[in-house]
């Protein structure tokens, strides 16, 4: 079968990855700059294509919460929103990792603190890999570099956050979500019957037969040590995940003296940086993290040993260099470039930033 | 090959949907492709402009200071972008409304009066494809009938029987473009 190929908006490649990986249902709030979710999806009635259910719902409060009971059903769920957005969804997201339950959701991310600027930014770095909301939780962070990467990794997160239970982000930006380049479009899956979903969720609310206990989805227990059990448990899965599911493609890095680490668009815009550098004779390599939970330290760490020094490229003041910082251990100079507030970095600052900060330093 | 053009002027030219109609055409011949436009509070009447790149390899950066093609549509846009063509590089522009021309000497100067023919034609909607025509004429990169396919998967169904409307205004375009 011949390929489709189509021009798309990252924003409107995750709507239609999401429909065709077989998900129940999306609900969200429409924001700046990812609205196209939302409108692609409404202009394409999936409900007419597969029966998934599509939401407007009255606030972003209110669709991280419809996920919630969606998970809590063994649905594959999904939204999306942009930076403020998203901070309004942390209470949900903290209770949906708390009752382990599978859901994708996508940050378009945006110029911030507060209500910020609509124009791209990288400044969610902490806020996505560290937790984010209350309590002691991780989410799985993919960051794609492209809108090919927008489609993929949609069927990707549903699949990892069913596998570990845990809510899986998609943390794009501006740019990701308002470029169109060319998609590759993957066949229909169908979605689950309820068969199959009570096979793969035995853990769901579908209603209780007489043949076993209720299942129960909560956050909460009030006896301190079943609590602390429990957090020990997440941690295990995390430690699990950071072991099996680390992502990262390493551009030109054979022989590099630099390493330039960026993930998202940051990425693209370093690749231009390094061709310029390498046309310099600058011998540069890019390391793009893909998962940035899991960070992929340990490349970093290794790389440490034969080249020169590092330097992180992000739309923000500074955070994923703590977690470049950390891999590499001081073996090795890191510093950090970024511009902010919606400004984006030239690849001609980036050659700069690695000939002053770096080669110069 | 890799051919990177801004196309800027006011919003409402259709500078938008053109890059996206030069984009589409380089995907339906198998090109890398990548469409990144200025977003923002902007409006009817403001200014617009968008970055399109086609290439035979992976696209690196989508948003770019330096141009091989500059496409000018109004003066705020030439302001802005004629300094960032790479010495060498192509500027096409629509002189109406223009009151300072472009002045550079390192790069190649096209123009094309696309809103006055428009406007002479009754066809001021497809003023965005004289200028497509234009740009086609002076760098042939995608070959007309993969731009009818890029028209097609870019235009809705139900409009399809404008395409021939298209057709013409490009043929319109590359006659009448003409080197300052």
């Amino acid at each position: 079968m011949e390929k489709e190929l189509r021009l798309m908006k990252g924003n409107e490649a995750v709507a239609e990855a999401a429909i065709r990986s077989g998900a129940d249902a999306y609900f969200g709030y429409p924001i700046t700059p990812q609205s196209e979710v939302i409108e692609y999806l409404m202009a394409q009635e999936p409900h007419k294509r597969t029966g998934m259910v599509v939401l407007q719902a009255e606030s972003e409060v209110a669709a991280i919460n419809m996920i919630y009971g969606a998970a809590a059903c063994g649905k594959m769920a999904m939204t999306s929103s942009s930076s403020p957005g998203i901070s309004l969804k942390q209470e949900g997201i903290s209770y949906i990792a708390g009752a382990e339950l599978p859901c994708l959701i996508m940050n378009c991310v945006r110029g911030g603190p507060g209500l910020g600027t609509i124009q791209p930014a990288q400044s969610d770095y902490f806020q996505s890999t560290k937790g984010g909301g209350h309590g002691d939780y991780r989410l799985v962070v993919l960051a794609p570099a492209s809108v090919q990467e927008m489609y993929d990794f949609v069927e990707i997160g549903f699949d990892l956050s069913f596998k570990y239970r845990n809510p899986v982000m998609i943390l794009a930006d501006g740019i990701i979500g308002q470029m169109m380049e060319k998609v590759e479009i993957g066949p229909q899956k169908e979605r689950r019957t309820m068969e199959q979903l009570i096979k793969q969720c035995p853990w769901a609310t579908v209603g209780k037969p007489a043949t076993r206990e209720r299942n129960i989805i909560t956050s909460l227990d009030l006896v301190a040590s079943r609590q602390e059990a429990f957090n020990l448990k997440l941690v295990k899965k995390y430690e699990e995940i950071k072991e099996k599911e680390v992502r990262f493609e390493l551009i030109n890095c054979d022989d590099a003296e630099y390493i330039i680490v960026a993930y998202g668009s940051s990425a693209r815009l370093s690749m231009k940086a390094m061709d310029l550098l390498r046309a310099k004779g600058i011998k540069t390599g890019i390391v793009r993290p893909i998962t940035l939970f899991p960070f992929p330290s340990k490349v970093l760490f290794d790389l440490a040993d034969r080249v020169k020094g590092f330097l992180t490229v992000e739309m923000s003041t500074g955070q994923m260099v703590e977690d470049v910082r950390l891999a590499v251990q001081f073996k090795k100079p890191v510093e950090h470039y970024g511009r902010v507030g919606g400004v984006i970095p030239s690849p001609e600052e980036i050659v700069n930033a690695l000939e002053q900060k770096i080669i110069g330093g | 090959m890799t051919e990177e053009i801004i196309i800027a002027g006011f919003g409402g030219q259709g500078v938008l949907s053109m890059g996206k109609i030069l984009a589409y055409s380089g995907l339906m011949q198998g090109q890398e492709v990548s469409w990144m436009p200025s977003y923002g509070p902007e409006m009817r009447g403001g200014t617009s402009n968008v970055t399109v790149i086609i290439s035979d390899e992976r696209i690196s950066s989508p948003i770019l200071t330096k141009y091989d093609t500059a496409i000018i549509l109004n003066q705020q846009s030439l302001d802005k972008f004629e300094c960032m063509v790479k010495p060498g590089g192509t500027l096409l522009y629509d002189p109406n409304g223009i009151t300072r021309h472009p002045e550079r000497k390192d790069i190649t100067i096209y123009k094309v009066a696309a809103t006055q023919k428009a406007t002479e034609l009754g066809a001021v909607k497809v003023f965005n494809m004289m200028v497509l025509g234009s740009y086609l004429k002076i760098k042939p990169i995608v070959k007309m009938e993969n731009v009818i396919k890029g028209l097609k998967k870019s235009i809705p169904a139900r409009n399809h029987h404008l395409i021939p409307m298209n057709e013409q205004a490009i043929e319109i375009g590359m006659k009448e473009v003409e080197k300052v």
